[in-house]
C-alpha cells in the first residue's frame, strides 16, 4: 500500500466526470445559441441578442436570490408578487413628489426598501416562526400581492417623470440598464457564494443542516439572510422592471416570476433540496429558458404553446442530472 | 461436508467498480441453520459481497448456488428465494404502524380489499415468537432503535426468510438488547434459518457464530469454525499483522492539574438530572451507560444544542453560558457527535471544506475566504491523521468511516479546543482506524486537552480511560477509577442492579 503514506491517490477520471456534470447547462447554452444563430438569421442579429439579455435580466436577477434560498435548503414563492408590491409603492411614492431626480431616487429606495422587507418578513417567518418555507411564501405570496392590488385598487399604476422612463431605456457601453445590473449582480453573487463565509455557510446549511448547526453555524441566521437578500432582488429586479414600462401592473407585474426564477436555478445544476448549486449556472439556466422563448417567437410557435416546451425542458434538465447523480 | 448440506455457495465472485478491485475471486460456502461471521475493515469487501449477495449490485463474475440451484442475484429473486437483508439504516416507513411495515409489499388482501383481521393475527404471532410485547398497530416512529430492529426481523421471518443477512446489528445496541437479539437469533437458528452477522465488534462474533469469514482488500482471508479462533486471531487476520494492544498506555494526571471543565448541578428536561463533575487539564473521562441514560444529551447540553434548565457550568474557573454550539466553540468546547452522518460531516463537501467548517473565519480575510490557506491546512491535517482520500477537494461521503471520522476529528480540532467531547468516537470504524483514533485522544490530552468518551463499547472506556463515569437515567451513577474499571462494576452502577 503505497499511498498510506501521503494519503494522495490521484483519480483523474472522476474530475473530469464531475467537471462535464458541472459544465452542462454551459454546455447546452452554447449547443442552443450555436442552432438557433445557424438557423436564423434575425437570430444572430446583435440587436436581437441584446433583446434577449433585456428580457431575462428581471427574472435573472431575480433567480440570483432565488438561488441562495435554495442551496440554503429553502424555496421562495412569494418573490413574484414582492416585485409587484415594491414596484406599485415605488411608482406610487414618485407620484407624490414634484422633484423628478429626487422622485427617482426616493422610488428606488422604496423599491429596494419594500424587497427587503419582504424578504425580511419571509425570513422571520421561515425561522423564527418554525414554517416551512413553502407554506411561508404560499402564504406571503398570496399577502404580497392582494397589499399590491389594493393599494393600486387592482390597476396599473403609470409616472409621468422622464428621469424614470430614461433609465428604462438607458444604455450602457451598447447596454441596457437591466443587463448591467444583471451582469454585476451575478458577479457579486457568485463572489458571495463561492469566496466568503456567508456562501459557505450557505452551502453547508442546504446540504447538511444538523451537520452545521453542529459545526456552529447559526443556520437561522444563514437562511434569513437568503429570504432578506432574495427579497432584495426582488425589489431591484421591480425597479428596473416598472422603470422600463413606465408604469406597473398591479396584476400583471411580476407574475409567475417565482416560477422562471425556480426553473432558471433548477436548468442551471442548482438542487431542488439545497446544498448544491452555482450563480454561473443560474444564469446559464435563465439564458436558456430566455432565448427559447425567443426563438420560438421566431419560429413563429404558437405563442400558448410554449409554456409547455419550457416546462418540457425544466423536466429535461432535471432528468439528465438526475442520471449524472446515479 | 456434503453438497446439499450448504445452503448457498459462492464461487469466483469478483467486482471492481471503476478499475478498483472490490471483491477478488471468493468462494464461500454458507451452511443451513446456523450463524456465519462476516468479519473485515472498512473496504474490506463485506458490504459489496452482501450487495452482489441480495442483487443489489451485478457481480463481475462468479456463480451462485442457493439450496443446490443456480441463483442469478436480483432483488425480487433474493426475496422469493427467502434472502432479506436487514440494512445498518432501517427500511422502516417511520409514519406506518408496525403491521403495515411487516407486510408492506406482501399485505394480506381479501376480495381486493386490505385484510386488516388476518394482517394483525399474523403479526401478533410474530411479534410473539420473538417474546416482545409490542402492539402491532404503534407507529413505527414512537419506537426505540432496538424495537426497529425487532421489527425488522419480524418482517424477514414474515417473508419466510432463510437467509437473513444483518449488517451491524449491534452497534446501535446496548448490552441488555444484544443479549435479547442474540437470544432470538440463536431462536431462528433452531427453526432452520441461516444468518449472515456483519460485525466489527468480534467478542460477539466470538459469542454467537458458528463459522468466521474474514475479507481483507476484497480477498478470503479464511473461513473456518468459530471454535478454531479466538478473538486475537480474528482481530490478526483482520489487519494481516500482529496487533500490539491497540490501546496507548494510561496516563495518572496530576491531582493540582488546572480544572478545566466544572459543572455544578446541571440539568436538562429529564435526561439529565442534577449532574456534578469536573474535568482536568489532560484527563480522560470516560463516560458510560445504556442507551438512554442521558450521556448524548448531557454532551449536548454541554456543547449549546441543547438548553440547560438549571445549574451551572465553568469553563477554566470563569462561569459560561452556553446556548448555543458558537457559544460553545467560543469557549474552547469540541463535540464530536455521534451520529457522523447526520450531524458529524458535510457529505458534499471536500476535507477541505469540512475541515474548516467551524473555524472558517480564520481563513478569511476582509470577509474572502483564503482558499490557498484553507487547502495548506487541509493537507497539514491529512498528514498529520493519516486520512485517505483521493484528492482535498473530492466529496468526504467517497471516503471510508474511518477516515471520515479523522476528517470529522480535524474540524474540530481546527477550532483549537480546550475540551474535546468524543460521542463514540470509533462507532463502525475498522480496528486500524479505531487504534489510531485511540493514540489521537491519547496525545491530545497528554497536549492538555480535557477530554470526555461517551461509548456502548465497555472495551473501549476500559482501555482508553483512567476515570469513567456512568450514568443511569440522567444521573451519575457512580465514578470508577484505575482497577475499578471493569465490565461488571459498570454494568452494576449502569443498570442499578447486581
Amino acid at each position: 500500500m503505497s499511498e498510506k503514506s501521503s494519503g494522495i491517490v490521484p483519480l483523474k477520471k472522476t474530475d473530469w466526470k464531475t467537471f462535464i456534470a458541472a459544465g452542462r447547462p454551459f454546455i447546452a447554452l452554447v449547443l442552443l445559441l450555436l442552432v438557433c444563430m445557424i438557423s436564423s438569421e434575425h437570430f444572430r442579429s446583435p440587436q436581437n441578442l441584446i433583446n434577449i439579455t433585456r428580457q431575462v435580466a428581471c427574472t435573472g436577477i431575480v433567480a440570483l436570490g432565488m438561488t441562495m434560498v435554495i442551496i440554503a435548503g429553502g424555496i421562495d414563492l412569494s418573490i413574484g408578487s414582492l416585485m409587484a408590491l415594491a414596484g406599485v409603492s415605488a411608482v406610487m411614492v414618485m407620484g407624490q413628489i414634484s422633484d423628478p431626480c429626487l422622485a427617482v431616487c426616493l422610488a428606488m429606495l422604496v423599491s429596494l426598501s419594500v424587497g427587503f422587507f419582504g424578504g425580511v418578513i419571509n425570513g422571520m417567518i421561515v425561522t423564527l416562526g418554525k414554517v416551512p418555507s413553502f407554506i411561508a411564501t404560499l402564504g406571503t405570496l398570496s399577502i404580497f400581492r392582494s397589499l399590491a392590488l389594493w393599494m393600486a385598487d387592482a390597476g396599473t399604476l403609470s409616472s409621468n417623470n422622464d428621469i424614470f422612463r430614461a433609465a428604462g431605456n438607458f444604455y450602457i457601453f451598447g447596454l441596457p440598464l437591466a443587463t448591467v445590473c444583471f451582469i454585476l449582480l451575478a458577479l457579486v453573487f457568485g463572489v458571495l457564494l463561492k469566496q466568503t463565509s456567508f456562501g459557505r455557510h450557505v452551502c453547508a446549511t442546504g446540504s447538511n443542516p444538523k451537520a452545521a448547526q453542529y459545526a456552529a453555524i447559526r443556520i437561522d441566521r444563514v437562511r434569513f439572510g437568503t429570504y432578506a437578500l432574495a427579497g432584495l432582488t426582488a425589489g431591484i429586479a421591480a425597479f428596473l422592471f416598472s422603470s422600463r414600462l413606465n408604469s406597473i401592473s398591479s396584476t400583471d407585474a411580476g407574475l409567475s416570476y417565482e416560477l422562471d426564477a425556480i426553473a432558471g436555478a433548477i436548468i442551471g445544476g442548482t438542487a431542488m433540496n439545497g446544498g448544491r448549486g452555482s450563480i454561473a449556472g443560474t444564469v446559464a439556466g435563465v439564458l436558456i429558458l430566455g432565448i427559447i422563448s425567443n426563438a420560438l417567437d421566431m419560429w413563429g410557435a404558437p405563442v400558448n404553446l410554449q409554456g409547455a416546451v419550457k416546462g418540457l425542458i425544466i423536466i429535461i434538465a432535471v432528468f439528465v442530472q438526475r442520471q449524472n447523480n446515479e | 461436508m456434503e453438497q446439499n448440506s450448504f445452503l448457498l455457495q459462492i464461487s469466483g465472485l469478483s467486482k471492481s467498480y471503476s478499475g478498483v478491485t472490490v471483491l477478488k475471486d471468493v468462494s464461500l460456502c454458507f451452511g443451513k441453520a446456523s450463524i456465519h461471521g462476516l468479519i473485515g475493515e472498512n473496504g474490506a469487501g463485506k458490504s459489496t459481497l452482501i450487495k452482489c449477495l441480495n442483487g443489489i449490485t451485478r457481480p463481475d463474475r462468479g456463480t451462485f448456488l442457493f439450496d443446490g440451484q443456480p441463483y442469478h442475484p436480483s432483488v425480487r429473486r433474493a426475496l422469493s428465494l427467502g434472502i432479506v437483508t436487514i440494512p445498518q439504516e432501517f427500511n422502516l416507513a417511520s409514519s406506518l404502524s408496525i403491521r403495515d411495515n411487516i407486510f408492506l409489499g406482501c399485505e394480506l388482501r381479501r376480495a381486493g380489499f386490505l385484510d386488516h383481521g388476518a394482517m394483525r393475527r399474523r403479526c401478533n404471532e410474530l411479534l410473539e415468537s420473538l417474546q416482545c410485547d409490542l402492539c402491532a398497530d404503534t407507529e413505527v416512529s414512537s419506537l426505540s432503535i432496538a424495537q426497529k430492529q425487532l421489527v425488522e426481523i419480524a418482517r424477514a421471518l414474515n417473508r419466510d426468510c432463510r437467509l437473513l443477512i444483518m449488517d451491524e446489528p449491534t452497534t446501535v445496541l446496548n448490552p441488555p438488547e444484544v443479549n435479547n437479539l442474540f437470544r432470538i437469533m440463536r431462536g431462528m437458528r433452531e427453526r432452520g434459518i441461516s444468518m449472515i452477522y456483519v460485525s466489527h465488534k468480534l467478542g460477539e462474533v466470538k459469542e454467537i457464530c458458528d463459522n468466521v469469514t474474514v475479507l481483507r482488500d476484497g480477498e478470503l482471508i479464511c473461513q473456518t469454525p468459530i471454535s478454531e479462533v479466538d478473538v486475537k486471531e480474528m482481530a490478526n487476520r483482520m489487519v494481516g499483522r500482529e496487533l500490539k494492544g491497540i490501546f496507548p498506555e494510561k496516563r495518572k494526571v496530576s491531582a493540582d492539574a488546572e480544572i478545566l471543565l466544572d459543572v455544578d448541578q446541571l440539568s436538562q428536561s429529564d435526561r439529565v438530572k442534577d449532574v456534578s463533575f469536573t474535568l482536568r487539564k489532560g484527563e480522560i473521562l470516560g463516560l458510560a451507560g445504556l442507551g438512554g441514560a442521558g450521556r448524548t444529551e448531557l454532551a449536548e447540553t454541554l456543547y449549546g444544542v441543547r438548553r440547560k434548565k438549571s445549574g451551572r457550568i465553568f469553563v477554566a474557573g470563569k462561569e459560561v453560558r452556553l446556548n448555543s454550539p458558537s457559544q460553545a466553540v467560543r469557549c474552547g468546547i469540541a463535540y464530536l457527535s455521534e451520529d457522523r452522518q447526520k450531524s458529524g460531516i458535510i457529505q458534499d463537501f471536500g476535507l477541505d471544506m469540512n475541515i474548516s467548517l467551524i473555524s472558517l473565519l480564520k481563513y478569511c480575510r476582509c470577509g474572502f475566504i483564503n482558499k490557498s490557506v484553507e487547502l495548506k491546512q487541509a493537507g497539514m491535517y491529512r498528514e498529520r491523521f493519516r486520512i485517505k482520500s483521493p484528492s482535498l477537494t473530492s466529496p468526504i461521503r467517497e471516503l471510508s468511516g474511518g477516515n471520515q471520522q479523522k476528517g470529522a476529528i480535524a474540524k474540530s480540532l481546527d477550532a483549537e479546543p480546550r475540551i474535546f467531547i468524543f460521542d463514540e468516537p470509533t462507532r463502525g470504524i475498522d480496528i486500524q482506524s479505531r487504534g489510531e483514533i485511540y493514540q489521537f485522544i491519547h496525545s491530545l490530552a497528554s497536549e492538555g486537552m480535557a477530554c470526555i468518551v461517551i461509548s456502548s463499547d465497555l472495551e473501549e472506556l476500559i482501555g482508553l480511560c483512567p476515570k469513567v463515569a456512568v450514568m443511569r437515567e440522567g444521573s451519575f451513577a457512580g465514578f470508577l477509577e484505575d482497577e475499578h474499571i471493569n465490565e461488571k462494576e459498570i454494568m452494576y452502577l449502569a443498570t442499578g442492579v447486581k
